[in-house]
């Protein structure tokens, strides 16, 4: 008897579990509609990691139902594992168009092939792929979004104009994104091809912030006391995002410095967290990487439908905001 | 004289905290001498400030979780649901307390929701009641702890995430701050939270008859019923007390950075937690254990995590090297590693090593 019951109690928690881990693990939402052969595009997002995600995710989801688009949309919680069961579950369901904004550069070559092979047209949006053979384009018909390396180059260019310095040394330390994705490579390496022109601008020091604002700070903390032990004067912070930036220039207070004046800040992203620091004064400019390209991505993707074959980049619109328009430009934020 | 000072030798090394605290030691004698102004500690602006207060400040969420990991492993159990309940109680927290900054007649005025002790002590309940959930399933129903954490583990990043709607939530209200980045005395407001729960925690094991009776659960706990203890009561208050702890690293976390993340917050942080409760000298099969050696433990790991971004290791192979550390305190507390090594060693000198290397 109590056998049984033991049984039953272990049968129902697991059920839970599986309920439970169902809404913890690949969030599915689907914008269900009677189809009358609707369009249906498979799109799967990195996960929420910052207000910039976020406003991605609601660009994407507001264009799709304004534009009659199915989308079936999947949060992979920053896993390249979650990304690419969602994306053969994708294949699986035979939807029209996949759409999605790898992880990490690397570890795909399986899983498009299949989409290859299942004759499914993929898009990226806003961050590339490597493949380990063969020729990464052959595996996607266009890759949406900004281009990082750029962004790079504005911030160092930027940086250039402002601090109006041709000779005396210029200390950068520089706060990563996670390693080995496509934007902390290229926000790396677009700020480098800069500075090369520009011998007196040096990074002294770089390490990873993981992109998220707890690391942003306790990274920036290290700077801070390990710049000061080696005798150096930290005159810039470059950071590939916003967030980073937000919790360096937290720490950048503890130590009681003036973030925005005794160190020059310059990140990527401009999210509204950004632009209340430059009106605060303590953030000197923000690069913009527009994370609104939903309009964008369903033109693409009835193009796709439609047979029409697509550029195989397709950049979106993007400017550079200094602290000085700050106040003019949040109200007009949507990230 | 020289004998007293040889039988206190002796009961150091002896001692279950003499290779945590060498652990430790070494740890900073390297950074004695690599990293430059590793213990300058200095004024600013009325506090503390240096590289150690740093470690000591960021552990502190750490040194929490590893007190109550340890309670829960003495009776042989492990809760990795932990880094979850992070989550969630910062999100609890930060939705309480709003994330809304408003201005009024051009002044950032403090906005909050609720007032912030409901705030605060509403995340604690909720993590409390999650651990409860957790000692449910074990004591009661008897699914394995590993398996029974593994449900929140998983699903509570879910439910931090419904609870924020995927955003990080930034807390503009500044009194809330102060968890996390106040100072008391020019110390780190959060090393008293440790120190309280610390000092709880310490009395209610050592100077009660609680900590006896863990340690017996832990070793048997059928015997342990057999001899009159309520076995599931103390199993249930463990996993209880997990859940507070975690709880109240969430508010250090979320504070300190002023957002909640519910995504990120407090990522793989169990693993952490058990490492520091294992560094710390205590045995993953539970029975005897210390709370002072997991605090060891704790500071080993933000000490080593510290020392590499102060000595500018490229991002790319931080995480090997840190594991690299770990490994070699990890072979250097195997009591049977020491007896291989160091006995072959010995006798190598000549040294007749069997009876030296096997009271190491």
């Amino acid at each position: 008897m109590s056998k049984w019951k033991k049984v039953t109690v272990a049968l129902s928690v697991g059920i839970m579990m599986f309920t439970l881990a169902g809404c913890g693990g690949a969030k599915q939402e689907t914008t269900t509609k009677p189809a009358d052969k609707k369009i249906v595009l498979g799109f799967s997002q990195i996960g929420a990691e910052s207000e910039w995600r976020t406003a991605n995710t609601e660009s994407i989801k507001a264009s799709a139902q304004a534009a009659g688009i199915e989308l079936k949309f999947s949060d992979a919680q920053q896993k390249q594992e979650n990304q690419i069961k969602a994306l053969r579950s994708f294949i699986q369901q035979k939807v029209d168009v996949i759409a999605f904004s790898p992880v990490v550069e690397t570890g795909w070559d399986a899983v498009l092939q299949e989409a290859k092979a299942a004759k499914i047209p993929v898009i990226l949006t806003d961050r590339s792929i490597k493949m380990s053979s063969g020729n990464a384009e052959d595996y996607y018909v266009t890759f949406m979004g900004s281009d990082f390396v750029e962004e790079g180059r504005r911030a160092g260019k930027w940086l250039v104009d402002f601090m109006k310095k041709d000779n005396g040394a210029v200390n950068i330390v520089e706060l990563q994104g996670t390693v080995g994705s496509a934007p902390a490579i290229d926000r790396k390496a677009g700020f480098e091809e800069i500075l090369k022109q520009h011998a007196n601008y040096k990074v002294i020091k770089s390490q990873t912030g993981d992109f998220t604002r707890a690391k942003g700070k306790e990274v920036m903390e290290s700077f801070l006391k390990s710049a000061k032990a080696d005798g150096e004067k930290i005159d810039v912070l470059y950071a590939h995002n916003d967030d980073m930036a937000i919790g360096a220039i937290q720490a950048i207070e503890e130590a009681g410095l003036k973030p925005g004046k005794d160190i020059i800040i310059v990140s990527i992203d401009g999210v509204k967290g950004a632009f209340e620091a430059m009106i605060a004064g303590k953030l000197n400019a923000t690069i913009e990487c527009s994370p609104l390209l939903g309009d964008q991505l369903m033109t693409a993707t009835k193009d796709l439908v439609a047979g029409k074959t697509l550029d195989k980049r397709i950049v979106t619109k993007e400017g550079v905001f200094p602290a000085e328009v700050a106040s003019k430009e949040l109200p007009n934020r949507k990230y | 004289m020289m004998e007293k000072i040889q039988s206190i030798w002796n009961r150091f090394t002896s001692s279950r905290l003499c290779w945590p605290l060498a652990a430790l030691f070494f740890v900073l004698l390297f950074n004695f001498f690599f990293t430059k102004d590793f213990f300058t500690i200095e004024m600013k602006d009325g506090h503390f400030y240096g590289v150690t207060i740093d470690v000591l400040n960021r552990a502190a969420p750490l040194m929490l979780l590893a007190i109550g990991m340890t309670l829960v492993i003495a009776t042989k159990g492990i809760d990795i649901s932990v880094g979850s309940m992070i989550a969630i109680s910062g999100a609890v927290a930060a939705s309480l307390i709003g994330g809304k900054l408003e201005y009024v007649d051009g002044v950032k005025t403090l906005v909050t929701l609720v007032p912030m002790p409901v705030a605060i002590f509403t995340a604690l309940l909720v993590t409390t009641l999650l651990g409860m959930w957790n000692g449910l399933l074990i004591s009661k129903v008897g699914i394995q702890p590993i398996v029974a954490t593994l449900i929140l583990l998983v699903a509570g990043r879910g439910i931090a995430q419904l609870i924020t709607q995927g955003q990080i939530i930034t807390v503009y209200y500044k009194p809330f701050q102060f968890i996390g980045t106040g100072y008391i005395f020019g110390l780190p407001f959060s090393l008293f939270i440790v120190g309280l729960v610390f000092g709880i925690t310490f009395y209610a094991v050592r100077k009660t008859a609680l900590g006896m009776f863990i340690e017996s659960i832990g070793i048997n706990a059928v015997a342990s019923r057999f001899a009159g203890i309520n076995v599931s009561k103390y199993i249930f208050s463990a996993y209880a007390f997990s859940g507070l702890c975690a709880g109240l690293a969430g508010l250090i976390i979320c504070s300190n950075v002023s957002s909640a993340d519910g995504n990120n917050a407090g990522l793989f942080i169990e693993l952490d937690a058990i490492l520091a409760v294992s560094l710390g000298g205590n045995s993953l099969d539970g029975g005897r254990f210390s709370l002072v050696g997991s605090l060891i433990g704790a500071l080993v790991i933000q000490s080593i995590t510290t020392t590499i971004y102060a000595l500018g290791v490229p991002p790319e192979i931080t995480l090997v090297v840190k594991s690299v550390v770990v490994i070699v305190i990890c072979l250097l507390q195997s009591a049977n590693f020491r007896k291989i090594v160091f006995s072959k060693w010995a006798q190598k000198r000549g040294i007749p090593g069997e009876k030296n290397a096997a009271k190491l």
